[in-house]
């Protein structure tokens, strides 16, 4: 969580400093949905993430040197500086891609259940989506296509009440995510997504259910987007007030709360903090100082028969 | 005359067309706050959120809806917030509004207006950027609209709303905060081009943005005392041919710059008419200067390569003339 929260930061400062081109989409506030669900999963497992996926995609052991180049738009990034924050992916550790448009990544993540099933193994996959993202159509068929395939995929609706600048629960009918899950045949969890230990322990038992051929769950996470929905954001739309309040329940503040009370020293902590802010520090650095990537790298990927070749000189 | 943004004289289309008719209202995610762009701030004040629709993140159901609310008598603007997310909806656009008038025999008309938001704007990669109105331009039943003007974007979005088949309008992002004047009450007819320079020595249509891309060029060659007229279609269908063909016949040269990619792009249906109709009227053979056929990166110099710079277009007329 302090990794997620230090890259974060590093992420909004460089944004602000025009170094990140494009748009960010902070998880600040979100972190303990990032770290506890990803703690049961293993590197081959699979996970599906979406515009506001950095934390995520850490957690999933993405090198988050190679995530700063990427939203740099520098060699080196994990797509080379061709996808930027939105389309981070980190293959090598079966994150399979964040994604620009909203819920296309459930459908997908439900054919990734399916091949992994046709292939035999007891991978999980895991798909991430925020609260706006079950009113979109791939919410019903993808749900329903791993239901009646009895596929091992995770859905976990990551709720922090806000879609953009909309307050999801005034476009959205019924009591939510896990009620319409629930009518596929599904079965469902809920946690406080901001208690990482619950996050982890729901996690961890619907991982488990899924290796043992159990077919689809929905976690519902109920948790807040303590900043904008772009780092530039200043989400003025709010009820006066409605953050600042949120900020008492930040899941890392909960979470250093339990771990003193536990007994571990003051400065234990400091020092892990200290070492997420100076790793990220350095992924900002080092991406800072990244060459960009090479110009002819536009041409590349594109198809196998059929691309085009680059212009000659290039 | 006023001196508006090109999103703010989008805004004023709207807003006096909701005040004329009571038919017309907009449906689409985040409206009530203005729009991602801001290009429908204060509407909601004025016009109330039965009329400012804001809809869950629902594409093909703010699509579809709107189909049925246009068959039912009212006259919906559809806002997609980036082309690209239109993508969600193209069943409801393409199967279902761009053909119910025809398949039912002309009981209905679909007037619907639906706002793409297209092109590049500042690193957005390759799922925010896209230029797809040549699909639409496709499609039998559909208008496609791509303003380059603040006057522009008023007169044909108030033309669009009037229009009582579907219309696909695509703003593009990277102008939503270019001024100029606009006249009160500016009109256009859909499907008559805008000459923005007239010149007699080489014939260049584009639309959208493009527009001011080849405007640079047209400046850069007049250096040179070479009078190049840029055409800027603002309509892609109907498309103005007429406009076209008279001006190579006075210059005898044409070359068609767009954003999008050039394979199957619009360019192509321009070349070809003009090859096939307006032939004699040819001196040099016809030429298309548009995106090379590759997604959209993120990193700048790599987003660089699918843009067409004036000084291409400059050196294009060059061998040309
Ligand atoms: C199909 C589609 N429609 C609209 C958008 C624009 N958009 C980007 S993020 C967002 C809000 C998403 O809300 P939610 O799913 O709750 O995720 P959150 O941003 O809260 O993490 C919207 C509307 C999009 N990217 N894709």
């Amino acid at each position: 969580m302090l990794r997620i929260r230090a890259f974060e930061t590093a992420a909004i400062r460089a944004a602000d400093e025009k170094l990140v081109l494009g748009a960010i989409h902070p998880s600040v506030g979100q972190e303990a949905v990032a770290a506890g669900v990803c703690a049961p999963l293993r590197r081959d497992d699979l996970l599906l993430s979406t515009h506001r996926g950095h934390g995520h995609t850490l957690a999933k052991g993405a090198d988050a040197a190679a995530m700063m180049r990427e939203l740099f738009g520098r060699d080196g990034g994990n797509c080379g500086g061709k996808g930027g924050s939105m389309h981070i992916a980190d293959f090598s550790v079966g994150m399979l891609g964040a994604n620009g448009v909203v819920g296309a990544n459930i459908n997908i993540a439900a054919g990734a259940a399916h091949g992994v099933k046709l292939r035999g193994g007891d991978q999980v996959v895991v798909c991430i989506f925020g609260d706006g993202a079950m009113n979109r159509g791939p919410f019903l068929e993808g749900l329903n296509w791993a239901a009646s395939f009895k596929l091992p995929v995770l859905f976990v609706c990551e709720d922090n009440g806000w879609a953009a600048t909309t307050s999801t629960r005034a476009v959205t009918g019924g009591p939510g995510p896990a009620a319409r899950a629930e009518a596929l045949g599904i079965a469902t969890a809920a946690v406080d997504g901001n208690d990482v230990l619950a996050v982890e322990e729901a996690a961890q038992a619907l991982v488990e259910s899924l290796r043992s051929g159990g077919g689809p769950r929905l976690l519902h996470a109920r948790t807040y987007r303590l900043l904008g929905h772009t780092s530039v954001d200043k989400a003025a739309y709010r009820p006066a007030g409605q953050a600042e309040a949120r900020w008492a329940d930040d899941p890392i503040r909960r979470a250093t709360d339990l771990l003193l009370g536990a007994g571990v020293a003051q400065n234990v902590l400091d020092a892990d903090a200290a070492a997420a802010t100076a790793e990220m520090t350095a992924a900002f650095e080092d991406a800072k100082a990244a060459p960009w990537p090479p110009v002819s790298a536009a041409y590349d990927d594109v198809q196998d028969i059929g691309a085009v070749a680059a212009p000659a000189g290039l | 005359m006023a001196r508006l943004s090109y999103r703010e004289a989008g805004r004023l289309a709207i807003a006096e067309a909701m005040r004329a008719d009571p038919t017309v209202w907009c449906l689409g995610e985040d409206l009530g706050r203005g729009g991602v762009f801001g290009q429908y701030a204060g509407l909601e004040a004025e016009f109330g959120p039965d009329r400012i629709c804001s809809t869950p993140i629902s594409e093909s159901a703010i699509m579809g809806a709107a189909v049925g609310a246009a068959m039912a008598g009212t006259r919906p603007i559809v806002e997609m917030r980036f082309a690209d997310f239109a993508l969600c909806a193209v069943d409801e656009l393409v199967n279902q509004a761009a053909k119910a008038r025809y398949m039912f025999g002309g009981q209905s008309k679909v007037p619907l207006t639906v706002r793409e938001p297209m092109g590049m704007w500042r690193s957005s990669a390759a799922q925010h950027s896209q230029s797809l109105e040549a699909w639409y331009t496709h499609i039998p039943g559909l208008v496609v609209i791509a303003p380059a003007t603040p006057e522009d974007n008023y007169a044909l979005l108030k033309a669009a709303i009037r229009n009582d088949d579907p219309v696909v309008f695509m703003e593009h992002k990277n102008l939503w905060d270019m001024e100029g004047d606009v006249a009160d009450d500016a009109t256009a007819e859909i499907g008559k081009a805008r000459i923005a320079c007239a010149g007699g020595d080489c014939t260049i249509v584009s639309w959208s943005a493009q527009v001011h891309v080849a405007m640079q060029a047209a400046a850069e060659l007049a250096d040179d005392g070479i009078d190049a007229e840029v055409i800027d279609l603002r309509s892609l269908w109907p498309w103005d041919e007429a406009a076209v063909a008279a001006s190579v016949a006075k210059t005898g040269r044409l070359i068609v710059t767009h954003e999008a990619v050039g394979v199957g792009g619009f360019g192509g249906e321009v070349v070809a008419t003009i090859a096939e109709r307006h032939f004699a009227s040819l001196r040099r053979p016809p030429l298309r200067l548009a995106a090379p056929r590759i997604p959209i990166s993120y990193a700048p110099e790599l987003e660089n390569q699918v843009r067409v710079t004036a000084r291409q277009i400059v050196a294009a007329v060059r061998r040309l003339n």
